[in-house]
């Protein structure tokens, strides 16, 4: 083969191989670093398997928050998009943003008891700032609580 | 009256910066030298109205003028002085003003140190420079106006700074970053012009490399400082989270990194021509890419900039006007410039390029992670929402660094246009033997455990140490005396052996901080102790402090070291009084082999609080590392070459595009 055809050659394949090991490393990564958003609502139907890793956003339910009698640095609360609630558990340093009434995100999975395990819970910056997945989850679930109270008024 | 004159010093700046845009340009295409000439004098002005303008909104920060609606919104009456004056650029309206500034700070230094710059490149520049200002003024003016004024009801107190902001970070570290950001709009404005006039040659990459390497080390510092601002003020104990806002300022930084080397290939050899634009087109892009991220608010991010679509909206089209121009642009010219020499399979020109495509992989990887939960949206409707965590990153990353960092390492020893493969296996085999034992045997000796990751990382931060010092050593070897000899190399070379170095640094330090910390959240009551290490942490209480804004529940914890007194720590949440916003404040002892540091939690009765008591060795080294990259890269401005009064024009190409260089000067 012409010597230069042959070094064209040689980068072919050398690109080809560089974008294959790219290609793969990027599924791998996404497979290990993607979290999906569920609402309250959409675990409560039932749409996360147990152990399974998602990221949950909602309110803080008012008078929710459990830290008495709990182990070390324990803390319980009710994560809600008022349609549904669901029970977060988490260890850890809370950020300074956490309070009852205002919105939180979290990532963990559901264990058997359909508690779900926190291992993160996110701080926001600003007090006024809701993130855009927490809005939508609280306005979906309005609207759920809407639908049922309509569907529970002609049906009664 | 005095906000007004800085709302009128703003508009006269307005209208300079389309002058600019304008009249040199044309005066560049029809040759007329008196329209050229105009671009120096119109710079000046611009600058001075911008600072006019940043004077009058600092001076309104300063004598708690709440009429102006934005100081109304982030300062307060008992704000510390110099916080009011940090409040400037405190959330969005004045931050988009002091990057206007920084940008007609950099227009006017080019046209002030750029004497040697034949003035049609020069008027072209400064006009690019000149349209890019031109958009963000309108941006500014049109819908983000500092100088909005409330005179009627105009509230007595203002609504406080965010206390996050209420720190030296911020003071300091914003101002690098668009240093940095903006300092990028430099090289692509001597990109676009080299794509007008069709030149191309090492004396245009001589130009360009100072004011590249100049952007580069200020963004490399605001990217250091943010994340020591993260670490010590967010009070989590991390220095680096993937977020949204902080890729957007690391992709810029990974190609303005390929770019410097790309440029130092264009000026010594020739070649990458066309890549080189492209680059300087792609780290400017992204830098407006990132602001437009930042403040329309689209991804979830920790930085809360006031959000508003309207603006995104306005920033999204300016985007792409200016990435869809000079993408045009480039399409259309490209092929005008093309490389002049040739070069071997085994070149430093290739090895280069190999970690220049490194580095671009790298950035696309970032971007596609911070841009995939729009795609997903975007492609699966809104119920979809999607987020890329950390192990996405550093799945992709770390790889991609270890490889970077190989390369580096043999990049050293290779020549420009052919290196023999004899010749660099003579080089690097003692290197090679001396990283991998030593990377295996130090972190085994010291630890007693055997952690694969943490050898690696050891042994390819040693290859590049081993191997820059292997470096200096032959080229000081055949001189008189070694000082001799050091004193003969060129500050470029120093320049670039201090950037390794520190990108070693880094290496380190991230690795040997991510394995070895120990983190503990722990329930404390007073007398409560915890011991990590050598060092014994007791709590004794929480007590309440009052500070010049805001009330603190200041915690006592006395550190032992080996049974013995040896510091009292005192992290703090703190309640500011304007907004009620809770605010934690660490306390951190910081050492040259480990940081403590401590965090107060909330509390739980009786006395007790959660407590976040942290050791982390190695972790100053990040930021270390960091300075030191940024001081080769200034290291390399001060080079002689570039202060030298080089006759530019087709003689001196031809010249230098005839000598071999030898030595010190065959430098990166």
């Amino acid at each position: 083969m012409h010597p230069a055809r042959k070094q064209k050659l040689m980068i072919v394949l050398f690109i080809l191989l560089g974008s294959m090991v790219t290609v793969g490393l990027i599924l791998v990564a996404f497979n290990e670093g993607l979290n999906v958003f569920f609402t309250p609502t959409e675990v409560a139907e039932g749409k996360v398997e147990a152990g399974q890793n998602f990221r949950i956003g909602g309110m803080v339910k008012m008078g929710s928050v459990v830290k008495e009698g709990l182990e070390g640095t324990d803390i319980e609360f009710i994560a809600t998009d008022t349609n549904k609630d669901v029970s977060v558990r988490y260890t850890g340093v809370l950020p300074d943003l956490f309070r009852e009434g205002q919105g939180v995100v979290a990532d963990g999975y559901l264990d058997e008891n359909g508690v779900f395990q926190a291992t993160q819970i996110l701080a926001k910056h600003d007090e006024n700032y809701m993130s855009a997945e927490v809005k939508s989850a609280l306005d979906a679930g309005e609207r759920k609580q809407a639908e049922a109270a309509m569907a529970a008024g002609q049906t009664p | 009256m005095i906000p007004e004159l800085g709302h009128f010093a703003l508009i006269l700046a307005l209208c300079l910066t389309v002058m600019q845009s304008l009249i040199p340009m044309a005066g560049a295409f029809t040759g007329n030298v008196v329209w050229m000439q105009l671009s120096r004098s119109l710079s000046s002005g611009i600058w001075v109205f911008m600072m006019l303008s940043f004077a009058c909104l600092a001076w309104a920060f300063l004598h708690d003028d709440f009429s102006v609606i934005y100081v109304a919104r982030n300062s307060n009456s008992l704000l510390p002085v110099y916080y009011k004056f940090a409040a400037v650029w405190g959330a969005h309206e004045g931050s988009l003003l002091l990057w206007v500034l920084i940008l007609a700070t950099w227009a006017y230094a080019v046209s002030l140190l750029s004497r040697d710059l034949p003035i049609d490149i020069l008027a072209r520049v400064l006009s690019v420079m000149g349209m890019v200002t031109t958009g963000f003024l309108l941006f500014m003016i049109y819908t983000s106006n500092p100088f909005d004024r409330q005179l009627l009801n105009a509230p007595a107190e203002g609504a406080d700074l965010n206390p996050l902001l209420q720190d030296f970070g911020l003071t300091v570290h914003p101002p690098f970053l668009y240093m940095g950001y903006v300092g990028f709009s430099v090289a692509f404005s001597f990109a676009i012009a080299a794509l007008l006039t069709g030149r191309l040659d090492a004396a245009w990459a001589r130009w360009t490399r100072p004011w590249t390497n100049a952007a580069w080390a200020f963004l490399t510092v605001g990217i250091a400082l943010g994340s020591w601002w993260a670490y010590y003020e967010l009070g989590w104990g991390g220095w680096w989270f993937w977020d949204p806002v902080e890729n957007v300022s690391f992709m810029p930084w990974l190609v303005g990194t390929a770019l410097i080397h790309s440029l130092a290939v264009t000026e010594k050899r020739g070649v990458f021509k066309s890549w080189t634009v492209l680059l300087a087109i792609a780290a400017f892009s992204l830098s407006l890419l990132g602001a437009f991220i930042v403040r329309s608010g689209v991804l979830t991010s920790v930085h809360a900039f006031a959000v508003d679509p309207e603006r995104g909206m306005v920033l999204l089209v300016l985007l792409l006007v200016i990435i869809g121009g000079s993408l045009l642009l480039y399409a259309l010219r490209a092929p005008v410039v093309k490389g002049t020499s040739s070069y071997g399979a085994n070149s430093r020109e290739v090895f280069l390029l190999l970690n220049n495509i490194l580095l671009v992989v790298s950035m696309a990887m970032v971007l596609l992670g911070t841009l995939f939960p729009l795609m997903s949206e975007a492609i699966y409707g809104e119920a979809n929402k999607i987020s890329v965590g950390p192990p996405y990153f550093n799945i992709l990353f770390l790889p991609l660094m270890a490889l970077v960092a190989f390369f580096l390492g043999v990049s050293t020893f290779t020549r420009w246009k052919r290196t023999s493969f004899s010749h660099l296996r003579q080089q690097l085999t003692k290197v090679l033997i001396a990283s991998v034992s030593l990377g295996i045997i130090l972190p085994l000796l010291i630890t007693m455990q055997i952690k694969p990751g943490v050898m690696l990382a050891v042994a390819l931060s040693l290859w590049i140490v081993i191997g820059l010092g292997k470096d200096i050593m032959d080229k000081t070897a055949n001189k008189v005396s070694r000082i001799a000899g050091l004193r003969s190399l060129s500050l470029s070379y120093w320049g670039m052996q201090t950037g390794h170095f520190g990108f070693a640094v880094v290496i380190l330090g991230i690795c040997l901080t991510s394995n070895y910390s120990v983190e503990e959240d722990r329930r404390m009551a007073p007398g409560d102790s915890l011991t990590i290490g050598a060092y014994e942490f007791i709590f004794e209480g929480v007590e309440e402090r009052a500070g010049p804004n805001y009330m603190a529940d200041s915690a006592t914890i006395q550190v032992l070291k080996n049974g013995n007194d040896y510091l009292t720590m005192h992290p703090e949440k703190r309640r500011y009084y304007a907004r009620g916003d809770i605010q934690t404040e660490a306390d951190i002892q910081v050492g040259f082999f480990r940081d403590l540091f401590t965090a107060l939690g909330d509390p739980r009765g009786e006395g007790a609080w959660v407590v976040r008591i942290h050791y982390k060795p190695f972790v100053f080294w990040i930021w270390l590392g960091a300075f030191l990259m940024s001081g080769g890269g200034v290291l390399a401005i001060l080079d002689r070459r570039y202060r030298t009064r080089v006759r530019a024009g087709s003689a001196a190409e031809k010249a230098r595009g005839d000598r071999v260089t030898t030595g010190g000067e065959a430098t990166v």
